[in-house]
């Protein structure tokens, strides 16, 4: 009942959201209102229809119905009842419905919307959503579909089907096969959904860019409303990006948070579009400028977005991330090249109508530091879109598989990045229009010098190593010229206004959210650099086995291996404990706990390392290895991170300030 | 006689003595550190499972290939040579990035090479947009610049906000 | 721009208007790039649908002409696959980390023994393994036909494997004849596969 509750839901939603994109069109090209009004229902009505399928999902999760092939290949009896409600989005078919749910979040939020002003876009941003929406729906129905459920026929032959075949019984396994134990975890309860709204918000900047293209209004009424919808969108993807990074760095025990996998890779490309977007549409907002550049990064922002979906989810990538291969992948492939064509076509039709008065006055203005900026990060664009592509290119070719691995990515996004750190830096002094070097030159000289002191204070120190000097010196460099804006700022309205530094601070903020939002947002930025220079060029690591009471050195970190213990945890898994005691400086510090997990369902092993965490490093212990001899040794492999927690600090920090820079004023 | 014998006796003493102690220090007891070990893995990825470091693979295969690392580590194989090694037996995905032969050198040429597209792309939209605004301040020439007045109305604008 | 209009525009929601585009004919530079811009998609589309393929492809198919490669044996040996035209070959792609492997090694040597002096040809294909393992496992399970490892992969990357255990049997023609993804669980599956293969 249940289950045809469920699917009966998708079929539904699917032809709603096909009626949608009819009545939108017809009424669009006849100006008959009442259709697209209706039209604007259906879009409407989609998120609760899908809510149901999703609870459907869900309930049948929970409750441990065997039968169904998804929930016998995401969940076991052992689970926990949250990690059974993650299996939403565990696997290939959950996570299709759980993508459409979202997406309909978002149609059924921007139809609620008073579209009024931009009666024109309205139907075609109706076509646009319910076209993605169907197909997402339909990748759920026709291919990978979550209700459908196994069936033993007389000759004892599996079969996998929605409805059943004839001359079949049911087949009811007693337990799943349980989900990937590296996926247990409070990651993942985050982690998938952060991403997901990301990626998936997109597509209403996307469907407004269409939608003024194939209207002709190409003024800027599609991107006064898609510019809080991008923002907002920009902010889920980037806190999904370092969730997933924390989760990486919190499980996997590899020591690192990124590992330039190409499936996190193609989730990074579109953020980088986003981010270039973000920046060049102030220069539109301010002087009309880049209409056609500003409509692109949205068409490209989106597009990468389905070229990520396709990449984790055709097989044609091998990572930890990637999906089992499946049927969907031919399917996504024609949808990204209609998409992409379509698109293009578009673009390329509305050219001339989107031709802007571009007038540049001076190299150092602010325009042209922010298409600087641009430039960059297009540039890393290109740099890890090249990675990703060129494997396949080389297997095509010469039928040798190649890695392109981390060393590419490093060597290559390290100077850029940095630029884009110099950047932040100067522009902030920069001004719109006219722009002398002299002024700017001297308004920076002073926080150039002031910067300058911190590499001279770290090498006296002891530091040598050249590029954490200069890391170190950028990030003194922008934090100086960043916080000096908001003195400045404060200092004139304590003069005008004669308020307290404290509140001529949430004042400036307040009135000008987007100004100091930013500015907020680049400090945040740096203190993540912070933590990076710590850990990239500061970690050290080493490995020993060693027996009870042996000890090992990592820099001023001792660890003495104290005992182990093994015993049966509740949640179907065998525990293999070991208890390690730190000493740093000599001193007692406390106790860590790394373990080995054996998993009985599926038959995997996870280690989980302890670890100590403060401000200035984290001692990460794993352990690796052991022997079940009473003599026998444990193998440890110790990480000493330094910095690393400015990461997740900044990153949460740099999350809440979006949200304040996002966050409507009570006026508009 | 003896004047000259002994000295030269000596010299042929030392000499000989020299050639019993060894003259280099070589090591006796070459088991190398988990940590060399894992210093070279690193830099090596499991040619079985994708994009995975040797180092952090829990595989039993990968224990085997970290095991013919410290092998090879104590025959006094260098680090090319054992890395060479694995790109013989497994192919070149083992290398964190193809070395630059071939086609690979595709990877290393494009990224510069599109950098310097789009500064010139960049540079070129510059100019462009600069002949505009000439054009268009020789139509109507701009106000005055003088530093006390941009201060001013800076000031004034954000008094504004 | 002066800078009064400067601070109006400073405040946030007043967009820019529209200014009126200026008409032009198509320019040489503009259709240069558009042309440059679609071969860049066509060709993403072409690499992402021929990479696609080639990943539902799966492992070489029946029929297929099968490539010559040289198989260097643990003991020295040097065994070219085109020399062997005329004969069927059973070729066993395994490894010493593999369970399923070691399921089926026995039934293998079985079979071999079988075989050996009705001209059918043997050959294990070692696939990322080390030697001392390799060696080891061979001698566990008293192989004698010829083994190998698969340098650089070529081999198994020539045949599109996916994983350990396969076996492809080559007929006289040179052309794979049947193929096994996993392991073979009894010796008479084995006979069954050489047999068919022989009567063609």
């Amino acid at each position: 009942m249940i289950i045809h509750v469920g699917y009966f839901s998708l079929v539904l939603t699917f032809l709603i959201a096909l009626y949608g994109v009819g009545a939108a069109t017809y009424g669009a090209i006849r100006r008959k209102t009442q259709f697209v009004e209706s039209a604007r229902h259906a879009m409407l009505l989609t998120w609760p229809l899908v809510t149901l399928s999703v609870l459907a999902i869900v309930w049948l999760l929970v409750s441990g119905d065997f039968q169904v092939h998804y929930v016998y290949s995401t969940t076991s009896n052992d689970m926990p009842v949250y990690l059974k409600i993650t299996a939403l989005w565990g696997g290939q078919a959950g996570s299709l419905v759980f993508w459409s749910w979202l997406m309909a979040a978002f149609a059924s939020a921007v139809s609620l919307r008073k579209w009024d002003h931009n009666r024109e876009l309205l139907p075609w941003v109706v076509v646009v959503i319910m076209v993605n929406l169907a197909f997402f729906l339909s990748l759920a129905i026709f291919f990978e579909n979550p209700f459908a459920r196994l069936w033993k026929t007389l000759d004892g032959e599996q079969i996998t089907a929605m409805f059943q075949p004839r001359g079949t019984i049911p087949l009811v396994p007693v337990d799943g096969r349980g989900l990937n134990p590296l996926l247990r975890h409070l990651g993942m309860i985050v982690h998938p959904p952060m991403q997901y709204l990301g990626f998936v918000s997109f597509v209403i900047p996307y469907a407004l860019a269409m939608g003024a293209l194939i209207t002709g209004r190409t003024d800027d009424h599609w991107l006064r409303v898609g510019r809080r919808w991008t923002i907002v969108a920009w902010l889920f993807l980037s806190a999904g990006l370092l969730l997933g990074s924390w989760w990486a760095y919190d499980v996997l025990g590899w020591g690192g948070y990124w590992g330039w996998d190409p499936v996190e890779v193609s989730a990074l490309i579109p953020w980088l579009s986003a981010t270039a977007f973000i920046h060049s549409v102030m220069i539109h907002e301010k002087r009309g400028m880049l209409k056609q550049w500003n409509m692109v990064l949205v068409i490209l922002t989106y597009s990468l977005v389905i070229f990520g979906t396709f990449l984790s989810r055709s097989g044609v990538l091998m990572s930890v991330h990637a999906f089992a291969e499946s049927a969907i992948g031919p399917m996504l492939l024609i949808f990204i090249g209609i998409s992409f064509v379509g698109s293009f076509i578009l673009l390329i039709w509305r050219w001339e109508k989107l031709k802007s008065k571009n007038q540049l006055n001076s190299m150092l203005s602010r325009e042209a530091l922010l298409l600087l900026n641009n430039l960059l990060l297009i540039g890393i664009l290109v740099v890890c879109a090249w990675g990703i592509l060129f494997p396949l290119i080389s297997e095509l070719i010469t039928s040798q598989k190649v890695t392109v691995g981390p060393p590419f990515y490093e060597r290559a996004v390290a100077p850029l990045g940095i630029g884009l750190l110099i950047l932040m830096a100067v522009a902030p002094l920069s001004t719109y229009g006219h722009t002398w070097w002299k002024p700017l030159v001297k308004a920076l000289l002073k926080p150039f010098g002031a910067s300058l002191l911190v590499p001279l204070i770290l090498t006296l120190r002891g530091i040598t190593n050249l590029g954490a000097l200069l890391g170190f010196w950028v990030v003194a460099f922008v934090a100086l010229v960043t916080l000096n804006e908001f003195w400045r700022g404060a200092m004139v309205r304590r003069r005008r206004h004669g308020e307290i530094i404290p509140l001529a601070l949430w004042r400036l903020m307040r009135r000008n959210r987007q100004r100091y939002g930013g500015y907020v947002i680049h400090l945040c930025t740096v203190m993540m650099v912070v933590g990076i220079i710590g850990i990239e060029i500061f970690q050290t690591e080493t490995q020993a086995t060693l027996v009870w009471g042996e000890q090992l050195t990592l820099g001023r970190y001792v660890m003495i291996y104290e005992s182990m213990d093994q015993f049966d945890s509740p949640d179907g898994r065998f525990v293999i404990r070991a208890v390690v005691s730190v000493y740093r400086d000599g001193k007692y510090v406390g106790e860590l706990y790394p373990r080995q997990d054996y998993y009985y369902a599926p038959e995997m092993a996870v280690s989980i390392p302890g670890v100590r965490s403060t401000l200035e490093d984290d001692l990460s212990v794993m352990l690796v290895g052991w022997e079940p001899t009473p003599t026998g040794g444990a193998t440890f492999k110790v990480f000493l991170n330094p910095l690393v927690n400015f990461i997740w600090l900044g990153g949460l920090l740099f999350i809440l300030g979006t949200l304040a820079a996002a966050w409507p004023d009570r006026k508009s | 006689m003896y004047k000259i014998t002994l000295p030269l006796s000596l010299l042929v003493i030392l000499l000989l003595s020299s050639l019993l102690t060894p003259v280099s220090a070589v090591a006796q007891d070459n088991e190398p550190t988990d940590d060399e070990v894992n210093a070279i893995a690193k830099q090596l990825y499991c040619p079985v499972c994708e994009n995975i470091p040797l180092d952090t693979c829990q595989m039993q295969a990968c224990r085997q290939w970290r095991d013919t690392i410290r092998e090879k580590l104590t025959a006094g194989w260098s680090e090319e040579q054992i890395k060479q090694y694995f790109v013989e037996q497994y192919g070149v995905r083992v290398l964190a990035t193809p070395p630059a032969k071939g086609i690979n050198l595709l990877v290393y040429i494009l990224p510069p090479v599109a950098l310097l597209v789009g500064i010139v792309i960049l540079l070129r939209a510059f100019r462009k947009w600069r002949q505009a605004t000439v054009q268009a301040e020789q139509v109507q020439p701009a106000k005055p610049e003088d530093p006390y007045i941009a201060r001013l109305e800076e000031e004034l604008r954000r008094r504004e906000r | 721009m002066r800078y009064d209009e400067l601070g109006a525009n400073d405040r946030e929601g007043v967009i820019a208007q529209d200014v009126p585009a200026e008409a032009g004919p198509l320019s040489l530079q503009r259709l240069w790039g558009i042309f440059i811009a679609c071969i860049l998609l066509l060709g993403l589309l072409g690499l992402l649908g021929f990479s696609l393929i080639r990943a539902h492809q799966g492992s070489m198919g029946i029929g297929d002409e099968v490539p010559d490669f040289i198989l260097t044996t643990f003991s020295g040996e040097q065994i070219a696959i085109g020399d062997l035209e005329g004969q069927v070959v059973v070729i066993n792609f395994w490894a010493s980390w593999c369970m399923p492997c070691e399921h089926e090694a026995p039934i293998f040597e079985q079979a071999y023994q079988m075989y050996k002096d009705r001209g059918v040809v043997f050959l294990g294909v070692n696939y990322a393994d080390t030697e001392r393992e390799a060696r080891a496992y061979l001698k566990k399970y008293g192989i004698t036909y010829p083994n190998g490892p698969d340098l650089g992969t070529r081999i198994s990357q020539a045949f599109r494997t996916s994983g350990v255990p396969e076996t492809f049997i080559i007929g006289p023609d040179n052309r794979l004849a049947d193929v096994r993804i996993g392991p073979y669980t009894a010796l008479m599956e084995i006979v069954e596969a050489v047999e068919n293969v022989l009567r063609h």
